[in-house]
């Protein structure tokens, strides 16, 4: 299995390449001296130091984070909720129809949510602006949340929540006593799953934004259509450092957290 | 010896604790529970014993209230536990994985529900520390449950269990996760907690000998029902059915039909005698009615008496030979006027095998009267049972016997019953072997001899020609309902 053949070199260089090459790209220029977005003019970070003076990138991305958080928030609650719901719930009649409309914006087209959330918000007379990104972002944002919670729900053992009620607690105390605190790193990326989702979102923001809730994706995709600016790459770069540290934490956490479990338990095993 | 047997269940006055009235359960088209009616008594350790599927975990369940009954009333102390939730019930529950909490430490394990009950900080303490003192574990106290081994957590349990004083507490298979000599140990230490804290268990189990080992009680399940509650060793030397028979221990089943042994006739020459099949039944039936006809015996009318009226009160006297536990010998003191035999001389050199020897011969073995024998083999003797219920007769019986009820030795003892076969196997287990003897027409028959001497010293080896013997009480004729 592990040996090295020169298929799978070339075939797991054209992947890496297919994925990564664009993102090299638009890192290297981000450095870029020069104002063209292709040529190379020598090494700099003034782009850096030119977004963070353009006040209208900087509403931009603090509308994107106040959106990102509070919807992932409401999502990652009522997401959890539902899943809870679902699997919890045992057989009751429409289940299977209750649990399909949860997980159906995951294969929704974006524009169709997008444009009946539109269509909801004019019915109602809701002005478009921050909070309707919001609850637009948490309805899409749901479905993924449950997804990631049910899954670790089905393999989550009955008898913990049984015994909370057995000594004494009521169900919802059961939930928030053991249930939450076991699931909770399934929560936990269910939320920054939803946070990604929503700062990311172009499609379902730019349907459902009005004045004054410009989001990141929006100004960047208004921004490049008048010609892309290097200070674009510069807001991708740091956008993308943002990312990987944060996967690259999680990961050494998660990791660091099941060796040392592992070591505890074959202590205790060797103790008995 | 005045100490009085735990036995609150022969009771009449005793009010029972829990009384599970016509109680069914049914998931769908399946029914798990049928119609059960069963009464529990406090401090009892009752265990539910069964195969799985047979209902004893929904009862269980049933009981700690994540499950309803659908028809049928459960009551607590008197009150009727269907409208009670399970977080209000004076009822706990140590589950077969233990469900420990892992975010928590073994001391909040503990603690949880104490905090529910919103006892005050410092009664907690006390409690959770007894607890730990109780089940050895204040050294753990904030260790998390996977920093813990096997039998600590099963102790984690029970002391979280335990915590809130229930009235009840619920074991579901709870040394399953254990290995065989940690089972062994928790056992006792289970009874001797019960002891302790006076609390009612009960235990789920399909381990018999657990259930054996812990219970003042077993009711042994089948099918969402209970086939027979009793005392583990009622269950075991006086089975009420050929499944608990069967189900409990190893077991010899001889089907065949019963007839009445009419001993109580005034010569033997009345009594309607098979034609002897073999030489060897030529010579237990001749020893039966030499028997029968030198006792004196009672009148039909007596008998009755004694039968239906007064033995279903005091016990039967006629037939004082323990039904329980019958000698290895084949002539033990019986009878009302027989005078007690003197115990046969053992030799040295006739081991675990059958104790009569040749010298015994004379003294013919005391058979006693009554009950049934089976035929149940033709060209084989018919079985002498004469614990047998009358009311048999004329049915398909199984006579049911325990394989350490059955002697095994080289010569031809005298005894109530014998069967020549040959030695196909034997398992040696150390303590005792099993030895499976082939009959001549072809029926396999376990018999379980003790290990008293080293194994170069024992007779017996594979394709020897033995002697299996039994006596009349050894074996339970139950009616064969397969």
């Amino acid at each position: 299995m592990k040996r090295f053949s020169w298929f799978n070199a070339t075939a797991l260089s054209f992947g890496f390449a297919f994925l990564y090459i664009p993102m090299i790209v638009l890192v290297v220029y981000s450095f870029n001296e020069s104002r063209l977005v292709t040529v190379w003019a020598g090494f700099s970070t003034k782009w850096y130091a030119e977004l963070f003076r353009d006040q209208a990138f900087l509403d931009a991305a603090w509308v994107t984070l106040r959106v990102a958080f509070f919807s992932s928030t409401i999502a990652t609650v009522l997401g959890t909720m539902a899943a809870h719901a679902i699997v919890r719930a045992g057989r009751f009649p429409g289940r299977t129809l209750f649990s399909g409309m949860i997980y159906a914006p995951l294969v929704m087209p974006e524009v169709i949510t997008g444009l009946s959330l539109l269509l909801l918000f004019i019915g109602l007379g809701i002005d478009r602006g921050v909070l309707t990104v919001v609850l637009a972002h948490t309805t899409f944002a749901m479905c993924y949340v449950s997804v990631v919670v049910s899954s670790r729900l089905a393999t989550f053992d009955t008898a913990l929540e049984e015994a909370a009620r057995d000594l004494g607690a009521t169900p919802f105390q059961a939930f928030r006593l053991v249930t939450l605190p076991i699931i909770a790193p399934a929560v936990i990326s269910g939320w920054l799953l939803a946070f990604t989702l929503s700062l990311d979102d172009l499609v379902i923001a730019s349907f459902t934004t009005g004045p004054g809730a410009t989001t990141l994706p929006i100004k960047i995709f208004s921004a490049v259509r008048l010609g892309v600016s290097p200070q674009i790459n510069a807001l991708s770069t740091l956008l993308i450092v943002a990312v990987s540290v944060g996967v690259i934490t999680a990961s050494l956490v998660t990791k660091r957290n099941a060796v040392r479990r592992a070591r505890e338990e074959r202590a205790a095993d060797q103790l008995a | 010896m005045a100490q009085t047997v735990f036995a609150p269940w022969n009771d009449p006055e005793e009010k029972p604790l829990i009384q599970f009235r016509n109680v069914t359960k049914r998931f769908g088209d399946f029914t798990a529970i049928d119609r059960l009616t069963q009464d529990i008594y406090a401090r009892e350790f009752f265990a539910l014993l069964g195969p799985s599927g047979c209902g004893k975990t929904t009862l269980m369940r049933m009981l700690a209230g994540f499950e309803r009954p659908t028809e049928g009333q459960i009551l607590l102390g008197g009150q009727d536990l269907s409208q009670i939730p399970a977080n209000q019930r004076s009822v706990n529950m140590m589950f077969q994985s233990y469900a420990l909490f892992p975010h928590l430490t073994v001391w909040d394990n503990i603690a949880f529900g104490l905090k529910r009950a919103k006892k005050p900080k410092a009664e907690i303490e006390a409690r959770v520390k007894e607890m730990l003192r109780l089940t050895r574990l204040e050294q753990f106290a904030s260790r998390k449950p996977h920093q813990i081994s096997g039998g600590q957590r099963q102790r984690v349990a029970l002391a979280r269990s335990l915590a809130r004083a229930p009235k009840l507490l619920l074991l579901d298979e709870p040394l399953g996760a254990l290995d065989k000599k940690l089972r062994e140990e928790t056992q006792f230490e289970l009874m001797d907690i019960q002891e302790k804290t006076g609390t009612t268990f009960i235990i789920v189990t399909h381990d018999q000998e657990e259930a054996m080992t812990v219970a003042s009680r077993v009711a042994v399940m089948d099918h969402g029902r209970i086939v027979q509650v009793d005392t583990p060793d009622r269950i075991y030397e006086a089975p009420n059915s050929v499944y608990v028979a069967d189900f409990i221990g190893d077991v010899n089943l001889f089907h065949g039909v019963a007839k009445s042994r009419a001993e109580r006739a005034p010569a033997p020459a009345a009594r309607p005698l098979p034609e002897p099949e073999t030489p060897e039944a030529e010579d237990a039936l001749r020893e039966m009615q030499e028997e029968a006809a030198r006792k004196p015996q009672p009148t039909a009318l007596g008998m009755a008496l004694h039968d239906k009226v007064l033995a279903p009160i005091v016990g039967k006297w006629l037939d004082q030979q323990p039904k329980a536990l019958p000698m290895p010998d084949p002539a033990p003191a019986t009878g009302v006027t027989e005078a007690a035999a003197p115990a046969p001389v053992r030799t040295p050199d006739a081991p675990q095998a059958s104790a009569s020897t040749p010298t015994a011969a004379t003294q013919p073995p005391a058979i006693p009267p009554g009950g049934l024998e089976i035929h149940w083999h033709a060209g084989q003797p018919p079985l002498v049972a004469s614990n047998g219920p009358e009311a048999l007769a004329g049915r398909n019986v199984v006579l049911s016997l325990r394989p350490e009820k059955i002697s095994i030795s080289k010569e031809r003892p005298t005894a109530a019953n014998v069967l020549q076969g040959k030695v196909i196997d034997i398992a040696y287990l150390g303590n005792i072997s099993t030895y499976y003897v082939k009959l001549a027409d072809g029926t396999m028959v376990k018999a379980q001899a003790a290990n008293t001497r080293r194994i170069s010293r024992r007779g017996i080896t594979w394709e020897d020609t033995v002697w299996l013997s039994f006596t009349a009480t050894a074996g339970v004729v139950l009616e064969d309902d397969t």
